[in-house]
């Protein structure tokens, strides 16, 4: 009886900090789901996809990966979702105490820790009394839950309609990912590598093996320019 | 694509995705701290793979016939003005996709 309310606690404390991330998830997993649909995939693939990989930017990039005109590639999907998601290994290095001693829930927190999930629990100071682990869990939790309700009911919707430019909308939130993080990096180099290399890259190589080339001249950009990257970056 | 490729990428994008979240916590801890280079690609990965995709996103673009992409970077623009201006990530992502599709369905 005591655990259930200290469970139910935790929901009531978590809930409230998820909701501005349920709007957001459910227009962009809808959009996602139309997409995917639009791109002529199966309806179970981005919902699968929702609940496995729960990597927003990455799940658009993947569709486009198993579309009819793409080249079945899973090694060059591996490793684009390593260079995409490699923020997480800094997320984890950040979140290292603070999902400990939660009990088996931390292979859950772990596995669905999303950029929003990672900010709403490294930022919010748990009010006195709510269990930590629990919170932690129903951030995550729901948050996930949102994300794959969108993706259904996208994909659902996709399959009695689509509209012509819709794939634009990976365009525009990898556009908009991108702004955003320019307007609040402290060094721009890193992104001016990324650029830089893929462009160089795909003048190169063209557009169907440009990716693995431009990840390798990524790596060494940022490997040749740490000093001053560091420099930037330090507070 | 047959349902076993399907099956192959979305494993192989879960166990990208996952090796990221997972690494800190399986090798690391404060006895054994992440080398300092891991900890610099994952301040400065994130840009950097932000700017190679947008480019992959325009990468089958061409510039010298069709529309030359003006309906394309018409958009990107509007999503980027808009987004420096108001900073409201859903409104630059809406406004600008369907801006898109104005473009592409009624001008080009």
């Amino acid at each position: 009886m005591k655990n259930k309310a200290m469970i139910k606690t935790a929901f009531r404390a978590a809930f409230p900090k998820t909701i501005p991330i349920m709007t957001g998830f459910l227009f962009l997993g809808a959009a996602y789901g139309i997409y995917a649909r639009s791109a002529g995939l199966p309806i179970a693939v981005p919902i699968i996809m929702a609940a496995v990989v729960f990597a927003g930017s990455m799940e658009f990039v993947a569709v486009d990966m198993m579309t009819a005109a793409a080249i079945f590639d899973p090694w060059g999907a591996l490793v684009m979702a390593v260079m995409v998601n490699a923020r997480h290994l800094f997320y984890g290095i950040s979140m290292l105490d603070k999902y400990k001693n939660v009990g088996a829930k931390r292979w859950y927190l772990i596995f669905g820790m999303c950029d929003e999930s990672f900010s709403i629990n490294c930022t919010t100071d748990i009010p006195e009394g709510v269990d930590k682990g629990w919170f932690y869990f129903f951030v995550t939790m729901l948050n996930q839950c949102y994300w794959i309700t969108g993706t259904a009911l996208g994909a659902f919707a996709g399959s009695f309609f689509s509209i012509e430019g819709i794939d634009f909308v990976m365009t525009a939130l990898l556009t908009v990912l991108f702004v955003d993080n320019l307007l609040k990096e402290k060094s721009h180099l890193g992104s001016v590598v990324g650029v830089c290399a893929a462009l160089v890259c795909l003048l190169i190589f063209g557009g169907d093996s440009f990716i693995i080339p431009a990840m390798l001249m990524i790596l060494l950009g940022l490997t040749l320019l740490r000093k001053p990257i560091e420099r930037k970056l330090a507070p | 694509m047959t349902g076993l490729q399907y099956a192959a990428i979305i494993g192989a994008v879960a166990v990208g995705t996952m090796l990221t979240r997972f690494l800190p916590f399986l090798a690391f801890g404060r006895e054994k701290p992440a080398p300092k280079y891991v900890q610099y690609l994952g301040k400065a990965l994130p840009g950097a793979a932000l700017g190679l995709l947008v480019i992959y996103c325009v990468r089958s673009v061409d510039v010298t016939a069709g529309n030359h992409g003006i309906p394309m970077f018409a958009a990107m623009l509007i999503t980027t003005g808009l987004h420096i201006w108001r900073r409201n990530m859903l409104l630059s992502i809406a406004v600008g996709t369907a801006a898109y599709i104005l473009l592409i369905n009624f001008a080009f």
